[in-house]
Parts: structure tokens; sequence; C-alpha cells
């Protein structure tokens, strides 16, 4: 654990029902900036639901979910500036169909730079009406982004982003061509695109080909390595094993072993991770 | 040879039927030829027509059926979109739910009453209440706009859900809203996969313009109508309106399937 370190993430109480299902039973967690957490554990334990909540992708049944000291669970908090900032790639890639490989990293880069672009052109109109009015003038936001700026930055951050994954000549074709492994690692740079903070990722190679689960767990190797936060819903043991710092099991909708990799696949505790471990291994 | 000589003993029967009928048609169209003296028919429609420009008000009316049915369709659909997209929206909000209310009144009420009635009630009772002066083609227009809407919410609803869930999903997660969410990832994909509903609905559209005379507005219909009243000869008049309506169903029929074969190659792609 990286407990000198800034904390990103922190769950209170975080507890998530269907209806009468408790799937998450008031979980307290904290993601430290930096660290790669990898989460372990039985199917139906809440893995998924744990790691949507860190994004409010589902909305918590009750408890708190700290991004940045900010509550994100609080319906009046605007979610969107903060999923900015949180990266999130699905087992199913979900790549935009209706998009271009080049498109689909782009499209938040421009939403979102378009969008403060705007909002600052809107804060100097107002300004300049106020201005007449004031003796001591405000001064004018400077803007120095256009349009065409904004979209000539997002093309060339995407195009060194395909070559880094060494699909430029992908660019400019649909999802649908592509191979699962280049799907994946496509999902995991336009979510770099955005420069999150951290990265959520849920079962990132489980639907994927065997022979195609290395090229996606080398770049996810690549990113744990630059020490981008990450926090992993995995299956591949040996890959939680090898690049997380710290392990979680989840069993039941709570957190019932964490530890580090040493501890948590070399001495495992709790009964119930010694018989999913005797299970996976 | 063997390939025609098969083909002859497999449909004999066929063969001899449709002959039977095409001999049957071709007594029926000479006794009508005689019977109703439609040689001068024929010059009556053709003084009427060519020599008393008749043409121009069928032109005149086949402009008329075109914009209707054609601007019904573009505010259908954007009404449609929009109300498919309030009827997606997880109701969380008391704001979301009474906008949905509101919307299946509106769906119930364009889809539980007969055109022409809304033609009516919108052309003599709405739009002088609210101090609107509007032509009767404008007044179509609305109408059949606002009711093709209600079906192609429909529509649209169904090629909502037929998308992904994931694609909404993802949209969401790098944080875009909602709307912005639905109308640049979810509502394109969705069109793909209505385009031939749509275009149904648009030939049901342009059969469905033949009643907007109800408020005196000139369509292919009404044009005919009047080259028939004006000669008290209706039978030419009226067979070729049918025909150009068959023309017109059957070319857009040609280019909603040109449109499905080139859709369905860009998906195997
Ligand atoms: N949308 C949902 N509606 C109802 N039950 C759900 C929903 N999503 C997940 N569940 C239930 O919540 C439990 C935990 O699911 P999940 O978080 O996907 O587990 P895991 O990812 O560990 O396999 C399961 O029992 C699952 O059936
Ligand atoms: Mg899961």
């Amino acid at each position: 654990m990286k407990d000198s370190n800034k904390v990103i993430i922190e769950t209170k109480q975080l507890t998530k029902k269907y209806g009468d299902l408790l799937v998450l039973d008031s979980i307290d967690e904290v993601i430290y900036e930096g660290e790669q957490v990898a989460i372990i554990g039985p199917s139906g334990s809440g893995k998924s639901t744990f790691l949507r909540c860190l994004n409010c992708m589902e909305d918590p049944t009750s408890g708190s979910i700290y991004f940045e000291n900010v509550d994100i669970a609080d319906t009046r908090v605007d979610i969107n500036v903060h999923r900015e900032h949180i990266g999130m790639v699905f087992q199913q890639f979900n790549l935009f169909n209706n998009k271009t490989v080049i498109e689909n990293i782009m499209l938040a880069p421009v939403y979102v730079a378009t969008k403060k672009l705007n909002k600052e052109k809107r804060i100097n109109f107002f300004r300049k009406i106020a201005n007449v009015f004031r003796k001591e003038k405000k001064p004018l936001i400077e803007i120095t982004a256009t349009k065409k700026s904004i979209i000539e930055n997002a093309r060339e951050n995407a195009i060194a982003l395909l070559q880094r994954i060494g699909l430029e000549d992908k660019a400019d074709v649909y999802p649908s061509t592509l191979s699962g492994g280049q799907k994946q690692r496509v999902a995991i740079v336009r979510a770099l695109a955005m420069n999150p903070k951290v990265m959520l990722f849920d079962e990132p190679t489980s639907a994927l080909d065997p022979e195609m689960v290395g090229e996606v767990l080398d770049l996810m190797r690549d990113l744990a390595k630059d020490g981008m936060t990450m926090v992993i819903v995995t299956h591949e043991m040996g890959f939680a094993r090898e690049v997380a710092d710290r392990v979680l099991f989840m069993d039941g909708g709570v957190i019932a072993e964490q530890g580090t990799p040493e501890e948590i696949f070399k001495n495992p505790k709790n009964p119930r991770l010694q018989e999913f471990l005797s299970k996976v291994l | 040879m063997t390939k025609i000589k098969d083909f002859f003993k497999k449909h004999w029967i066929d063969m001899i039927v449709i002959t039977v009928v095409i001999a049957l048609l071709a007594l029926l169209c000479a006794s009508i030829y005689v019977q109703f003296n439609f040689e001068k028919k024929l010059n009556i429609f053709y003084k009427n027509f060519i020599d008393n420009e008749g043409y121009k008000e069928v032109l005149k009316g086949l402009g008329n059926t075109a914009t209707i049915a054609v601007l019904g369709l573009i505010i259908g659909i954007v009404i449609g979109t929009f109300i498919a997209v309030i009827k997606v929206i997880p109701p969380y909000k008391r704001i979301v739910r009474y906008m949905q209310k509101a919307v299946s009144i509106y769906v119930a009420f364009f889809r539980g009453t007969p055109i022409v009635v809304q033609l009516l009630v919108g052309y003599f009772i709405i739009f002088p209440l609210l101090r609107m002066k509007i032509a009767p083609v404008d007044a179509s227009v609305w109408i059949f706009g606002l009711n093709s809407g209600a079906y192609i919410s429909e529509i649209m609803r169904g090629g909502i859900n037929s998308v992904d869930k994931g694609q909404l999903e993802a949209a969401r997660a790098v944080g875009m809203p909602f709307s912005t969410s639905m109308l640049k990832i979810v509502v394109p994909q969705a069109v793909k996969n209505i385009l031939p509903t749509l275009g149904n609905e648009f030939i049901a559209l342009i059969k469905e313009t033949s009643v907007v005379g109800y408020v005196g507005a000139v369509d292919v219909t009404m044009a005919f109508q009047y080259l028939g009243s004006s000669s008290y000869e209706y039978m030419i008049p009226y067979l070729v309106m049918a025909l150009i309506y068959i023309i017109l169903v059957a070319g857009i029929s040609l280019i909603v399937k040109i449109i499905e074969r080139k859709l369905a190659k860009s998906e195997r792609q």
C-alpha cells in the first residue's frame, strides 16, 4: 500500500441493493494515487457492481463515494465533470459502432474542450455587457482555442495514442472490422485520451480469444509502469499477482480479505479465499 | 431446353390460370372500351389535361403531396425521436415521469383519432384559436408531422432498444451527458436499424395525404377531382390518379430496398 500517497477514491458505507438483493454491504475502501488494485472473487460477488459504483454508473443505494474529496454519489453533483477524469474499460469493449476508430478516441476530448470553450465565450459575453455598467472593468478571459484547433489537437493526440498501440493504419476503419484484442486496445486508449486520473477495468480480457489476451495485458502493464492509478476486476490471477500493489478479495458483497499479492496468494487466511484460489489456480 | 420443359411440367396449372385471367381482363377492357365510349372520354381528358392546362393543377397537386409527405416525415422524425428519447430516460426524477406521461397522452391522442378528424380540428379549431392564419398546405404539413411523430416515436423506441446498452454506457462513462450520448451515439445507430420501417412510414404518409382536400389543400387527389368535375368525366382522371399513386409508392419502395441492401452490405464489412 502506498499510504503516504494522496487518496483518489474513497467509499464510505457504500451499499447497493437491487430490490431486496443486497449486492454491496457497506463497503469502506480507499484507492490511492498511483497504485494498481486488483479485485478478485467468485462470480456474483459484486465486483462489477463495486467497480461501476466508483464512477456512479450504478447509483449506490446508500453511502458515499468520494472522488478527490467530492461526494459524487450526491445527486446534486454534476457527475459528468468527474467522469471526465475516470476512465472506464468494459468487458465487451463498447467501442462506438457508428464512429471510426479515430473518431472513437477523439469524441470525448473534443466534446469536453468544446464545452469549455463555449462556457468561456458565454462568460466573456456577459462580462462585456456587465462591463458597460462597471467603473472597474473586469478583464475578459483570454481564449486561444478555436473549434478547429480543438479538433486538430484531439486528432494529433489520437494518432499518437494509436501509434502507441501500433494501430495507426486502422484510424479510419469502423470497429466492426477489428479483432477483439484490437478493439480492447482501442477502448483503452480511448479512455487514455481524456488523461484520466484513475482507470477502471471490468474484466478487460474475459471476452477475448486466448491468443489476444496477451496484447491487452501488455498494454495494461505499460500503463501500470507509467504510474497510472488502476482498479482492475480480473480473472487473470497471474496478471494480478504481477502487476497489482494490492489485491481485494470480494465475496458476498463485502471485501472479505485484502493485502499484497504475496499475502493474498501465498498466505490466504479467509477460508472462502482459500477455496476460491484452490479452484482458479 | 429440359429446364424449360421442367418448368412447364411443374407450372402448367398456373399457366392456364394466368392465361384465363389475362383473357378475362382483356375482355373486360374491350367491353369497357366499347361500352363506355372510351375514345370520347380519352379525347375529353386530353383536351382538359393538355389544352386547358389541367396538367398544371396536377403538377401543383404532386408538389403539394410531396411537400406534405416529406416535411411531415421530417417533422415526424424530429418529434418521434424526441418522444422516444423521453420515454427511455430512467424515470428517477419526478419531472421525467411527468414528461413521460405527457408524451404518452400525445401518442395516444394522435394514434387514437382519425387523421381526417385531426386535420379538421387543427385547421378549423386549433389554428384559429391560436389566431394563426395558415394556408391549408402548411396546416396539413404540421398536422401530418404531429401525427407521424406519434407513430415514429414507437418505431424509434424500438430502434433505440435494439442498440446495445453498452453503447450508452461507454458514452456516459467518458463524461457525456445523457442527451449528448443519445444524440451522438445511440440515435444514429437506432435510425440505421429502423430505416426500412421509416421508408414504409413515408409510403403510408404519401397515401394518407390524399385526405388533405378536407381542409382545402390541393394535392394529387384533389387535382384529379377538379379535372373530373370540370368535365363531368371521372373515369380517366381517376384511373390516371391511381396510376400516379402506384408509381409513387413503387418508386419509393424500390429506393428503400436499395438503401436496405446497401446497409446490409456495409454491415458485413
Ligand atoms: N441490474 C441488475 N439488476 C438486478 N440484479 C443485478 C443487476 N446487476 C447485478 N445484479 C446482481 O448483483 C450481484 C452481483 O453482480 P456483479 O456485481 O455483476 O458480480 P460480479 O461482477 O462479481 O460477477 C449478482 O447476484 C447479480 O445477479
Ligand atoms: Mg462482473
